[in-house]
């Protein structure tokens, strides 16, 4: 009994195939519709804001956010989720990305910082990266307190919070829900993303991650 | 009980985003260069499946737990917030390489770090609220 245990906890361990993004992003939405809700993570920040009291400040967080703890639950249930996978069902910790995007990372750095097949899965240190060249420590609180990590975590995290909510939605309320129900909005919304995306990638995070290197 | 279903969705979700790279910023940069497939597949397998479960539900093949139809939304035809706002998210996500979700997933993951990020995304949904008024939606 016990090795079938081990054999299917290295099974899961293996990295895992696009089309998995299917049956995990399926069955998310199927669970959450069958229990009535809907699949959407960035509506937590508001209801936050609002158990904060910020709805003494603006209407917008004037609603009932106590109906909204169900989500508050999923969010808390993916941080189990990720540990859960981070510790016990991953071996390499490994973004295994192609050999074109290691170059544009190289290309980004300035310098053959990365090797294909040894690419970390975050930028930041884990059990088998302990040794991330420093250019690609962002993820910790020492590059919190350099400019270049105050702006990639602060100035990020803002314009995500700030973002979403303009837009009513985030990839997992636009991408994935609102396309699922064949929105127009959504739609929109997405191509967004995209345009903001690819503004970014190209032409500013090359001169953001350069601060300071 | 009630909320222990919810944090079930949400373990199997966080669980799969981490084995799906999809939390890494090196798959959005990835993305962003049309350099690999991965991360379109993982959006599209997603939606593809997404929509036959909404259609479904909203035919009403499939019911609520409580027994009723389950109820859709449409979201409103205005455009210069999905377009702003979009653009906005879009370059959040790509600075960082994290969205919404993905935050509290590095967090599981042992990023305590992004506490910071998640304040800070929480100071911008505030500051979305308080300025409200006078954006164009």
């Amino acid at each position: 009994m016990y090795e079938y245990v081990v054999q299917a906890q290295e099974f899961i361990s293996q990295p895992w195939p696009w089309w998995m993004g299917g049956p995990v992003i399926g069955l998310t939405i199927f669970l959450l519709l069958y229990f009535g809700k809907e699949f959407g993570l960035s509506a937590n920040l508001r209801t936050m804001c609002a158990a904060d009291g910020a709805g003494d400040y603006a209407d917008f967080f004037n609603f009932d956010w106590e109906k909204q703890g169900w989500n508050l639950m999923v969010a808390l249930g993916a941080v189990f989720g990720a540990y859960m996978a981070a510790n016990y069902f991953d071996t390499d910790y490994e973004a295994h990305i192609s050999e074109a995007a290691v170059t544009t990372l190289n290309k980004m750095a300035g310098d053959e910082i990365l090797t294909y097949g040894n690419v970390p899965l975050v930028p930041g240190r884990d059990i088998v990266h302990q040794d991330v060249p420093e250019f690609w420590d962002i993820y910790s609180w020492k590059s919190l307190f350099s400019l270049r990590g105050l702006i990639i975590i602060v100035f990020g995290g803002f314009l995500i919070g700030f973002g979403a909510r303009y837009a009513g939605g985030c990839t997992s309320g636009h991408a994935i829900s609102g396309l699922a129900d064949l929105q127009l909005p959504s739609l929109v919304a997405v191509m967004g993303f995209f345009v903001g995306g690819l503004i970014m990638t190209w032409f500013i995070l090359p001169y953001i991650l350069r601060i300071g290197f | 009980m009630r909320a222990f279903k919810y944090i079930v969705v949400g373990f199997i979700f966080g669980f799969g985003m981490w084995k799906l790279e999809a939390i890494s910023t090196f798959r959005i940069i990835e993305m962003f260069h049309f350099e690999s497939f991965h991360m379109y597949g993982i959006i599209m397998s997603g939606v593809v499946v997404g929509l036959i479960i909404t259609r479904l539900f909203k035919t009403g093949k499939i019911k609520t737990i409580q027994g009723i139809e389950k109820k859709f939304n449409d979201k409103d035809h205005t455009w210069p917030r999905y377009i702003i706002g979009g653009i906005i998210f879009g370059m959040g996500w790509a600075l960082t390489g994290v969205c919404s979700g993905m935050m509290f997933v590095l967090m599981g993951a042992g990023y305590t770090v992004f506490v910071v990020f998640v304040g800070a995304a929480m100071a911008g949904t505030f500051a979305y609220g308080y300025l409200r008024k006078w954006l164009p939606h």
